[in-house]
């Protein structure tokens, strides 16, 4: 049963405010969660005002300039820099995306970021995905066939490859999966977009021999069909793929075996 | 180093509605009201079956502020949900995901839902409903 309200160790109390850096002529507030698991208290906002004159373009610069000058404690994912390793996935101005390829400047007034959304959190910026990672991991990610190796690699014409366009590029950072209401209130059963859409990208694949295999574990009423088609998967995609097609994809296989 | 008392992270609190999600929790929402909006149908038809007087009482609730306002409801009700309905049925024979069509199939069918509700408004005040 959807719990549309947090949890009473989840609610969020207002937290610190640092101050203004003197003689800064552009500062953006920044408004960041933070929780500590250590200090045995609830969430709290902080409040970081960032000269953008003296930062970087992206809101990651922004992150990396409070932990290297303000804040050490401030505890985040990032690695890449570059929008291709999915680590410094956040809610950032209420949609989920990447930090290192969203601009300060498209945010308008303060600047919110908080864990993905409905997710346990480890330590401020942080969330466990251990949840998706089984998910990911049931769906079998791999190259599947009985045949044995041929003495080269396995052929695919341009036509076979070019349906893979739009999966591959998938980087696992959760944005979509962590998006969904319906995933949010059934996590523990359906699938979710992220891993949907990988499940799509073997399914898709020419190469793979276990397509029915792969479509009988998913013809499900919670890992498929608890899709309602929100979208927000895909409006929130910071790769811009559409993770809400894939699963459309998913059904009309599924209907077409029985067709 | 498990918690189990480890937070949730804020969703519904955070997240930015979108045109889409919009959309969507609207048609759960006519769809319940459908469902109620039956009842009273089947009500009203009941009352018919009834006798005259039981009838009245049906007919003078429904020509009543309070039961006209529900009438106004329950047609737009249907009319938006009869046509995010065919959103759903080419949705699923893979239609329309492009982020671009999602808005315009959106806008056309809040456009339709509208537009047919005053249509039916219109007609039945003319006729003298």
């Amino acid at each position: 049963m959807a719990e549309f309200n947090l949890p009473p160790n989840s609610r969020m109390k207002e937290g610190k405010t640092w101050p203004t850096p003197p003689g800064a002529k552009r500062v953006k507030r920044f408004r960041i969660y933070r929780y500590n698991p250590d200090s045995g208290e609830n969430p709290r906002i902080d409040t970081f005002h960032i000269d953008l004159d003296a930062c970087g373009p992206m809101v990651l610069d922004a992150l990396i300039k409070i932990k290297n000058e303000i804040d050490s404690t401030l505890t985040f994912r990032r690695s890449c820099r570059e929008g291709v390793c999915g680590s410094c996935a956040f809610n950032i101005d209420g949609t989920n995306t990447l930090a290192c390829i969203k601009a300060i400047e498209d945010i308008k007034g303060d600047v919110r970021i908080f864990p993905l959304p409905h997710m346990p959190v480890i330590k401020d910026l942080v969330p466990d995905l251990s949840v998706p990672y089984a998910q990911y991991q049931l769906i079998q990610p791999w190259l599947q066939a009985d045949t044995p190796p041929p003495a080269g690699e396995r052929r695919q014409s341009p036509e076979e490859r070019a349906k893979l366009d739009g999966l591959w590029e998938c980087i696992l950072c959760f944005c979509c999966q962590t998006s969904c209401p319906s995933y949010w209130w059934n996590g523990d059963r359906y699938l979710g977009p992220a891993v949907l859409l990988q499940a799509y990208r073997w399914i898709a694949d020419s190469r793979d021999e276990h397509t029915g295999d792969r479509l009988d574990q998913l013809n499900d009423p919670f890992r498929v069909y608890r899709c309602h088609t929100i979208m927000n998967c895909s409006n929130t995609c910071p790769k811009h793929l559409n993770p809400g097609k894939a699963i459309a994809e998913i059904k009309t296989a599924l209907a077409q075996r029985i067709l | 180093m498990a918690s189990p008392e480890r937070p949730l992270s804020p969703h519904l609190q955070v997240y930015k509605p979108q045109l889409t999600s919009v959309l969507s929790i609207l048609h759960r929402v006519t769809g319940v009201a459908l469902t109620a909006g039956t009842l009273l149908l089947t009500w009203w038809l009941v009352s018919a079956a009834y006798g005259p007087d039981a009838f009245a009482t049906a007919q003078g609730f429904a020509g009543s502020l309070i039961g006209q306002l529900i009438l106004w409801g329950f047609t737009f009700a249907l009319f938006y949900h009869l046509g995010n309905g065919v959103r759903h049925l080419a949705w699923d024979f893979g239609w329309g995901f492009e982020l671009s069509q999602l808005r315009t199939s959106g806008i056309i069918m809040v456009a339709f839902a509208v537009g047919a509700t005053l249509v039916t408004l219109i007609a039945a005040y003319a006729v003298g409903g």
